[in-house]
């Protein structure tokens, strides 16, 4: 069986085919500020009581406008808290961060779970060997009072990367890299990926990748746990792990290659994130602002890949440089390693933990033809303001913060 | 919204969504319903804005009648997960949507809330006009005009079926053995 496979099989009592709709009992149930107040709504008005099956297994997060800074949200905001208090709900409020990391960091989802969240991208877990997956309101709802969902078993490709780049590369390239070659291959379908540079990534960069899979179109994208990764999960859940890993004999509906050894840095072009080039064919592209953060790209590792490139230099002068680490948690690393310092002394703008400029624009939008080198995840017309968002690593970022220009490798 | 009493065919008018006499395709969710309109909970002021940030269609809910039929191309509503993509169409009066494919998230948002949703790879190709009446007929999967078949898409999975029949997700759940429940 594929990890998929495994996990539905250790969450259903149904027995697990590909095509097949299953019932799927979820270990983590969480809604956010965006869509939470919706879910809210949905109980109160199609149940009138026991309205969470479990409470321990229930969550709101708010990440996406923190804090509030308009009148819609901070009322959706209250509403939630409010339906947390009344029925024993932990609620992470605006000073968390972003909902997928904070409870990968406090040990609540972990390999071998299944944990859903009304964000597009809480596949992200898959970084971790979980099984995550962003929903609407109405399935969230359900979920609260049911604990469970139907779904569709899916089919897995497995994808093999081929090689180890010898150029510089992040795995912010890695993840560009791998949305333009299984862009309309994977749609709707699990992937796991495999070979000596997953092997290579850190926790950071298995985040990023596993992110980006909701701009493959893919439903989930797993990374078997390393040692590495096995040892932290172990710390911050204080429990043993037993990841779930393919059996040999698993059955794929394809495998797929990706040659990785002539990687280098990559940049999607503003409108979508599968128009992938590499940054060195854009290089008199004049940027206006870099953003800096995301679920993708708003780890430490990330930060401090930016604050080696910027550490004693200051940015191109009309470059607006704003940075969002993805939690509290991240945060306080970058303020006790002097990550934050560095990055303030080179002109950055440093936010509160959050998702930053995807949403509602919680670290600004952008104008009409400004030019933003971001390291978010999705790029498409309108996303972060009404401007040409190119998508980047940390890295391609800081070094165009640096230049005025896309790149500068 | 209880679908139940209906017969198992879906009346309406055609609107191909497209640019240049082509289907567009990856329309993601914040071109049909932007983010700027995400605290927006009641589903009736959805309606104003659908397509409100997609080139070429931002007059759209002034245009649409009821009982319309949207003819989408590939990958429609991916990007976030927002229900308000879904909602924004059943308030509009929107009846069904045949694309040549789906967000896999939109597709659950769809058939949760009971608005019928079908994939047909072809659907481009079909002798489909925008302002044409047609008519799917939700077991087969046959789009019909005049009473011919122009199009055949897959038809609904039988959760996707039954929760259509039901109205939407919760009260097919209702519908459901006691013993489901908690």
């Amino acid at each position: 069986m594929t990890i998929i496979e495994k996990i539905f099989k250790n969450h259903s009592k149904d027995k697990i085919e590909v095509g097949k709709t299953i019932w799927l009992d979820i270990d983590v149930r969480t809604a956010r500020d965006f869509g939470g107040a919706q879910v809210v709504k949905n109980l109160l008005e199609n149940y009138d009581e026991n309205y969470i099956e479990d409470a321990k297994k229930t969550f709101f997060t708010f990440d996406c406008n923190a804090p509030a800074n308009t009148i819609g949200y901070a009322n959706n905001q209250q509403v939630c808290r409010k339906f947390a208090r009344r029925h024993g709900i932990r609620l992470y409020d605006v000073d968390a961060g972003i909902g997928s990391h904070v409870l990968m960091e406090e040990g609540i989802i972990h390999a071998g779970l299944t944990a859903v969240g009304t964000d597009s991208h809480y596949n992200i877990v898959g970084a971790v060997g979980a099984f995550g997956q962003g929903m609407g309101d109405v399935d969230i709802a359900f979920i609260f009072k049911t604990g469970k969902t139907w779904f569709d078993v899916p089919p897995t490709i497995k994808v093999n990367f081929i090689g180890i780049p010898e150029e510089k590369w992040t795995a912010k390239d890695l993840a560009l890299f791998t949305v333009k070659n299984l862009k309309g291959h994977v749609l709707g379908k699990a992937i796991e990926f495999y070979g000596d540079v997953i092997d290579s990534l850190s926790l950071d960069g298995r985040i990023t990748l596993a992110s980006m899979v909701t701009e493959m179109g893919g439903i989930i994208g797993f990374i078997p746990p390393s040692k590495e990764v096995i040892n932290w999960m172990e710390i911050v859940s204080n429990k043993k792990i037993k990841p779930i890993y393919a059996d040999k004999d698993a059955n794929y509906e394809k495998e797929m290659d990706i040659d990785v050894a002539s990687l280098e840095p990559m940049v999607a072009l503003p409108g979508n994130p599968a128009n992938v080039k590499p940054v060195r064919e854009l290089q008199d592209t004049k940027v206006d602002s870099v953003f800096i953060g995301s679920c993708t790209n708003g780890r430490f590792e990330d930060m401090k890949m930016a604050a080696d490139i910027l550490k004693g230099k200051k940015v191109h002068d009309g470059v607006m440089l704003k940075i969002v680490p993805s939690t509290r948690k991240v945060w306080e690393k970058m303020l006790k390693s002097g990550i934050a310092e560095q990055l303030f002394e080179a002109g950055a703008i440093i936010s509160n933990a959050g998702c930053g400029g995807c949403a509602a624009g919680q670290i600004g939008m952008t104008g009409e033809e400004e030019v933003q080198v971001s390291t978010a995840n999705r790029n498409f017309k309108g996303k972060q303001g009404l401007g040409n968002t190119y998508l980047a690593s940390p890295a391609t970022a800081a070094m165009s913060a640096l230049n005025g220009y896309i790149g500068g490798w | 919204m209880d679908n139940g009493n209906k017969l198992f065919k879906i009346k309406g008018k055609a609107w191909k969504i497209e640019r240049e006499g082509k289907l567009i395709d990856d329309i993601d969710t914040d071109m049909i319903y932007h983010n700027k309109y995400l605290h927006i909970v009641d589903k009736k002021e959805m309606a104003r804005y659908a397509f409100s940030n997609l080139d070429g269609w931002k007059n759209f809910p002034e245009l649409a009648d009821s009982d319309g039929i949207l003819i989408v191309g590939e990958n429609f509503g991916c990007g976030s997960s927002r229900q308000h993509a879904v909602d924004c169409f059943i308030s509009l009066g929107i009846k069904a949507i045949i694309g040549k494919s789906f967000g896999a998230i939109y597709k659950r948002n769809a058939i949760n809330s009971g608005l019928a949703i079908f994939e047909c790879r072809d659907i481009d190709k079909a002798d489909i006009r925008t302002g044409d009446e047609i008519e799917i007929d939700i077991k087969t999967g046959n789009i019909l005009k005049n009473g011919k078949r122009v199009a055949r898409a897959k038809p609904m999975s039988k959760i996707q079926l039954d929760i259509y029949k039901a109205g939407n997700l919760f009260e097919y759940a209702k519908k459901m053995e006691k013993s489901f429940m908690p």
